[in-house]
């Protein structure tokens, strides 16, 4: 297939407007603008277009429930990309800006929404540098702001920068930090649709996602879900990073199977290795070996194997990984980055940190296994969001995969896989 | 005399808060362009919602000052409308905004799993080894301070530096840090690698 939302981001100047507009940019706005905005939340369910941030929800029906009573609503686009191992936001928001745009533009003509904000994270101030450069250059040649292309069509696009903060990937957390509070998530119901920005009406979306709105607008619903498996339509961006020969960005369609995503477009595993285990979702999801890689990496064959694909970050790991330290690494991310809103994770993430690192330091018992699957399983599907199931997940899939290797540590008080790029002293750093 | 006799209440039992307060720092006013700046950026929000730019009036803060003082947190408080506990309360919560004095390039070396994978514990053993100074830490002239930082999103140029929230150093390996840290000394930002998709064709 060739490639729909990369297929400049190599040309050097693929991020300006003048480029932009000579390979057909802005052209799905003003096919849009010509639509009535039921019409299109219609094609854009006909297209079956799913949430591309990692949860899979039908982006139609997210707008559908859009309370179009309740005045003003937003467009809060969700460019906080912190989950490990995913990167493709990055390259559309650098490379290709005015895509984005343009998707936050026919959201907002579609729901009735006024201003588009989108929320990206403090560390890509490089790519906000480019996106707000951009951004005026689009206010100048009216195709933001008032009267858009002299349809009477008023909306507004505005750039938050985030400062650090995992959380606000959490479509209510993002939603609190829009607001200037800790991005801490709130309780459902009710949904962002009814009551979310300023207590207005909201959709919250990736940027992948929106991205994905001016194509198909100019192209149709049918073209768009033939390009992959039921469902499952449309391009997707594949982030394929660790220990692969060319980590990188890759374009395919959802039939594209996990093994060609890491052995073609990535070049396999490094020179004198092999494959041990793979992250097919960002590091919130379970592990799959490597006899589980021959399905298509749509949302709804990852999820038939057991596992989730999520934002679509394949984290690939060699023989030299040792997974109570994979683990342990992990745990010490969600540990740092819970927002300590609800106790089962706040608390629940610290202890399997602790647990993990007393095994990987030799100093485990036979016990402390099957005591991270009960603190786990404790607080899995106990919190307000997803978090609390992604902060488990680490320590319960590399047991329930690789429990003979959390048993040789404790046998044999040390860590049993060596490697050479691992730190050379324990601990690193400050913890 | 009092009617009850006096409960003997036990000190140490009381409950106190633990929390870390910030430096007090310099009498704090935002510069006229900083201000215009945080002006210009309250338009963005509905009018009645001057807290949103709470995050960008701390960023402006930590321009001015290095890093968070509470008196700068009282001076964004009067003007988003906010008590100055809700601006600290937003401030401790986000890792990007330095609560103590900080070197002059803050090395931030993502650790989590793939630059992990890719040796990003031997990078920043590297930095800690060349600097003399642990995780946590600035050196004593004040020139560097040493972070490990979550996930920044570049796991395809695994690992990653980022230095003061802004630039960006792709690709690091133990042997090219030392040597990075030589070049901050003479070329300040200019020796990092910056962002690849900015650098190549």
């Amino acid at each position: 297939m060739e490639p729909i939302l990369t297929k400049y981001v190599r040309e050097p100047n693929s991020f300006t407007l003048d480029f932009y507009l000579k390979h057909q940019g802005y052209e799905g706005l003003k096919k849009a603008l010509g639509m009535k905005p039921n019409d299109i939340i219609e094609l854009v369910k006909a297209s079956g277009l799913r949430g591309r941030g990692g949860a899979g929800f039908p982006t139609g029906l997210k707008w559908q429930f859009v309370d179009k009573k309740n005045e003003p609503r937003y467009i809060a686009c969700n460019a906080d990309e912190s989950e490990p191992g995913t990167f493709k936001d990055h390259v559309l928001m650098e490379r290709n800006p005015h895509l984005l745009f343009e998707g936050c533009l026919i959201g907002c003509w579609a729901i009735g929404a006024k201003v588009a904000y989108i929320y990206i994270r403090g560390e890509f101030f490089h790519v906000q540098q480019v996106l707000e450069a951009e951004l005026a250059k689009a206010y100048k040649q009216g195709y933001v702001g008032k009267n858009i292309l002299g349809t009477g069509f008023d909306c507004d696009i505005v750039i938050h920068r985030g400062a650090g903060a995992y959380e606000a990937g959490e479509e209510t957390a993002l939603i609190e930090s829009l607001e200037g509070k800790r991005a801490q998530p709130r309780i459902k119901p009710p949904f962002p649709a009814v009551a979310g920005l300023y207590n207005k009406p909201t959709a919250v979306n990736n940027v992948e996602t929106l991205c994905n709105l001016p194509p198909i607008i100019l192209n149709g619903a049918e073209w768009f879900t033939s390009l992959g498996p039921e469902k499952n339509g449309g391009p997707k961006l594949y982030c394929v990073s660790g220990h692969v020969k060319k980590p990188g960005v890759f374009e395919a369609p959802m039939k594209t199977t996990l093994r060609e995503l890491i052995f073609d477009y990535a070049g396999g595993i490094r020179d004198g290795h092999k494959l041990k285990a793979v992250i097919p979702g960002g590091s919130s999801v379970p592990i799959l070996l490597p006899d589980q890689l021959d399905i298509p990496a749509s949302f709804d064959d990852v999820q038939k194997a057991g596992s989730m694909l999520g934002s679509a970050g394949i984290i690939v790991m060699d023989e030299t990984t040792c997974m109570v330290w994979a683990a342990r690494n992990l745990l010490y991310f969600y540990k740092h980055e819970s927002c300590g809103k609800c106790t089962p994770c706040r608390e629940g993430g610290d202890w399997l940190y602790k647990i993990l690192t007393r095994i990987e330091s030799g100093e485990g018992e036979m016990r402390d296994i099957d005591l991270l699957v009960s603190v786990g399983n404790n607080i899995a599907g106990k919190t307000l969001c997803a978090f609390g199931d992604a902060a488990a997940t680490p320590a319960l899939t590399t047991v329930k995969h690789f429990r003979a290797e959390f048993e040789a540590h404790v046998r044999e008080g040390r860590c049993t896989v060596p490697a050479d790029w691992r730190a050379s002293r324990m601990p690193v750093g400050a913890h | 005399m009092s009617f009850h006799p006096l409960m003997a209440y036990e000190p140490a039992r009381f409950q106190k808060s633990e929390r870390d307060t910030l430096d007090e720092g310099k009498p704090f006013e935002f510069t006229r362009e900083r201000r215009a700046i945080l002006d210009e950026m309250l338009t963005r929000y509905p009018a009645d919602q001057r807290r949103s730019a709470v995050l960008g009036a701390l960023y402006l803060v930590q321009e001015q000052e290095g890093y968070l003082t509470a008196n700068g947190l009282r001076h964004v408080a009067g003007i988003l409308d906010m008590t100055p506990a809700e601006v600290e309360d937003v401030a401790t919560y986000y890792v990007m905004f330095f609560k103590e004095r900080v070197g002059k390039y803050v090395l931030q070396v993502c650790r989590t799993l793939s630059c992990a994978l890719g040796g990003a514990e031997r990078v920043t053993e590297a930095l800690s080894d060349k600097l003399g100074i642990k995780v946590g830490e600035t050196d004593a002239s004040g020139m560097f301070t040493l972070l490990e930082f979550e996930c920044l999103g570049a796991c395809d140029r695994a690992p990653v530096v980022m230095v003061n929230n802004e630039l960006w150093h792709e690709n690091a390996t133990p042997e090219s840090c030392a040597k990075l840290v030589d070049d901050i000394k003479t070329r300040g930002g200019a020796a990092l690698s910056g962002c690849h998709l900015r650098v190549e064709k």
